[in-house]
């Protein structure tokens, strides 16, 4: 059978597990939208499917008091920032991004990957490297272990602005506000294959069903399936649908490395704000590669005047059609919010793959 | 340095106009409509897998000219020299020019050098202008696609942009992609002489996917493209994936978009195919009344979903 017509006959099941109920999905992962709407999924769901993008991408949930802090390291002089390149072009509190910066003689590279960051600060022995720490479980676990590779070389001029945030708090607080109405998770691929299945154990106290799906249209289409079912039976299931890549029990190895350097902290989400215990702060035994310590920087929330709409973007609660910047103040050439800036942000996939 | 220049120019290019060494070329009168077009060159690296900046500087003005229905006959070469450029890089990229018009079946007509300090300019930059000699009564032109026309593609996609991009980052997986630098002029030559030619176009930078909404928006119809059946090699889909970048935005220097009435899509395709620069091509999609200015994909599940205009540089992104 080919792709075509292995994800025909999945469709067909969909359409037969729903039995003309409706489901309300959320997926949080860019490279999940990406991948539903770049394959053409989205035009061929069933009409009972409705595909939310929640708080899915590194770039997105990036809240405006972090941003704040970009500029504010940008600022010194003897700093490098070390970035990986989506980050350049999200607009902070005054409008300008990190790339304005740079023309202005900001000191900010581009890296591919965050060791390119311990090789900058042992090239420029008398400035101070920062590494700006965006993401989620996935990317945390390669931060860490770029702390210990610095520690081990002896780097005194390298650290780390960890804004780190972690998956199942952020799907907790969404449950827990009865606007985003949502009925099911595709739950992410990256992510589970480090954390694994238990930390969204708590979906079940909620009656609302998760499975970890792969990115091709058929592992999506899987995962759907398997939703459906566990709603049409009643069962809270938390599952794997991706069995392939993301083991039960995630990567112990990784998450030692992670726990030996962070700590979990509370974190502020873009258009959410404050959630208690979803972030990932450096511990005091690595204070030194800590860019908070080391600059005094506080990251605090302040009053948001943008018409953008992202929060409730982010959390289900509008399409980004809805958002009245959409497509015509805010575009991908000329981004207002975050979403709108990375490619696999809710507000870019809508605009180059669905259209204004 | 300035005779040794000159004296690798005149050798390399050599042919009866030039050879007069005036100030200007003579050229002789024709009694056709002519096409011009000029273009300046940059790359980084200078030799690529494929071609290099002499390919790309005669092909690129070739295949310009071409797309208007036009058939390549004279170049004008301009040669912006770094100081300390290396004399047989100099001697690599004329002779690569030379052979590649030889191909093209043009001639270098007149041309000049600049030396510019150390600094004041990257190596070696190039700007070719060429005229043709249009053969048709209606020029091929982004304005006239029409519903009911068929789109076809010369060949596969995203050779030359992966292979820029494979080689400016060191990655070493890139090892079986090249630049597909290539001279379109015979095959569109054939084209135009046996088949009503709506709209040519190359689809260099922005790749496919912007040089269809280009002509989507000009022509103000709508295009439908069957994602399967737009050929990408296997090594550029796989480059691609791993760098998360897309083969139908990726510069092309080797390839045009061809759209013709429906009724004459086999026609077309068969002499395309007949050319060593058109083996693979194929007919791609169609051209609609619905949704004018726009590009949809049948996407290879079928699916479908907008194909829209590149927006900015795609950067690294972090997972």
């Amino acid at each position: 059978m080919n792709e075509q017509s292995i994800c025909r006959s999945l469709l067909a099941e969909l359409e037969t597990l729903l039995a003309g109920t409706s489901m309300r999905f959320m997926e949080v992962c860019g490279t999940h939208t990406v991948a539903i709407f770049r394959s053409g999924l989205r035009s061929m769901l069933p009409s009972g499917i409705t595909h939310l993008s929640g708080p899915g991408c590194p770039v997105c949930v990036t809240h405006d008091a972090e941003i704040a802090a970009f500029f504010e390291l940008a600022a010194h002089e003897n700093v490098i920032l070390a970035t990986f390149g989506d980050l350049l072009r999200v607009p902070g509190p005054s409008g300008k991004s990190l790339k304005h910066a740079r023309a202005e003689g900001a000191r900010i590279e581009i890296v591919y990957s965050p060791l390119d960051a311990v090789e900058l600060a042992r090239k420029n022995p008398s400035d101070t490297v920062v590494f700006l720490g965006v993401g989620f479980e996935t990317t945390a676990p390669t931060i860490a272990a770029t702390i210990l590779t610095a520690e081990r070389l002896g780097l005194d001029n390298f650290c780390v602005l960890s804004l780190h945030k972690l998956v199942p708090p952020v799907l907790r607080t969404l449950l827990d506000n009865p606007e985003t109405r949502i009925d099911a998770f595709l739950l992410p691929g990256h992510v589970s294959t480090i954390i694994g299945l238990e930390p969204y154990a708590f979906l079940r106290d909620y009656h609302v069903p998760g499975v970890v799906g792969g990115f091709e249209p058929a592992d999506i289409l899987l995962a759907l399936c398997q939703l459906a079912r566990a709603r049409r039976d009643g069962v809270d299931l938390v599952g794997n649908a991706y069995p392939r890549a993301v083991d039960d029990a995630g990567n112990p190895r990784a998450r030692s490395l992670m726990e030996q350097v962070f700590t979990v902290e509370d974190a502020l989400w873009r258009g959410i704000g404050r959630i208690p215990g979803s972030g990932l702060g450096i511990r005091d035994s690595y204070a030194s590669f800590d860019a908070r310590a080391r600059f005094s920087l506080t990251i605090t929330e302040q009053k948001k005047k943008s018409a953008c709409r992202c929060g409730e973007v982010l959390t289900g609660r509008i399409a980004p059609k809805d958002c009245p910047l959409f497509g015509t103040r805010c575009t991908p050439r000329n981004p207002v919010g975050p979403c709108m800036v990375s490619t696999e942000g809710s507000c870019a996939a809508w605009f180059k793959y669905a259209g204004v | 340095m300035q005779e040794l220049v000159s004296d690798c120019f005149r050798k390399a290019f050599s042919n009866p106009l030039l050879d007069t060494l005036d100030d200007a070329a003579l050229l002789p009168a024709v009694g056709r409509r002519l096409a011009m077009s000029t273009d300046g060159y940059t790359v980084t690296p200078l030799f690529f897998p494929g071609g290099s900046i002499g390919t790309l500087a005669v092909h690129g003005t070739v295949n310009d000219v071409s797309m208007l229905g036009a058939v390549p006959r004279y170049l004008s070469a301009a040669f912006i020299l770094e100081e300390g450029l290396e004399l047989e890089t100099l001697y690599r990229v004329v002779n690569d020019m030379a052979q590649a018009a030889r191909t093209a079946g043009v001639r270098i007509v007149t041309g000049d050098t600049k030396v510019v300090p150390k600094g004041f300019a990257d190596k070696i930059f190039i700007t070719t202008t060429g005229i043709g000699e249009i053969l048709v009564e209606d020029p091929p032109s982004g304005h006239r696609a029409g519903p009911g026309d068929a789109v076809l593609l010369s060949g596969s996609v995203g050779d030359h942009g992966l292979t820029i991009m494979a080689q400016r980052e060191g990655l070493s997986f890139a090892t079986d992609v090249e630049s597909d630098s290539a001279p379109l002029c015979g095959l569109c030559g054939r084209l135009l002489e046996r088949v009503p030619v709506h709209v040519l176009r190359d689809p260099t930078r922005g790749g496919l996917a912007s040089t269809l909404n280009e002509i989507a928006s000009q022509s103000r119809v709508g295009i439908r493209i069957r994602e399967d059946a737009v050929p990408v090699h296997e090594s550029v889909r796989s480059g691609c994936s791993f760098m998360g970048l897309d083969p139908l935005y990726l510069a092309n220097e080797g390839k045009c978009i061809v759209i013709v009435p429906g009724a004459s899509a086999e026609e077309a395709l068969a002499i395309m195919r007949e050319d060593p620069f058109g083996r693979e091509a194929a007919v791609i999609g169609s051209v609609t009344e619905e949704q004018p200015g726009r590009v949809v994909l049948e996407t290879a599940i079928g699916g479908e979903r907008l194909l829209s205009l590149l927006e900015g540089a795609e950067l690294p992104r972090i997972c």
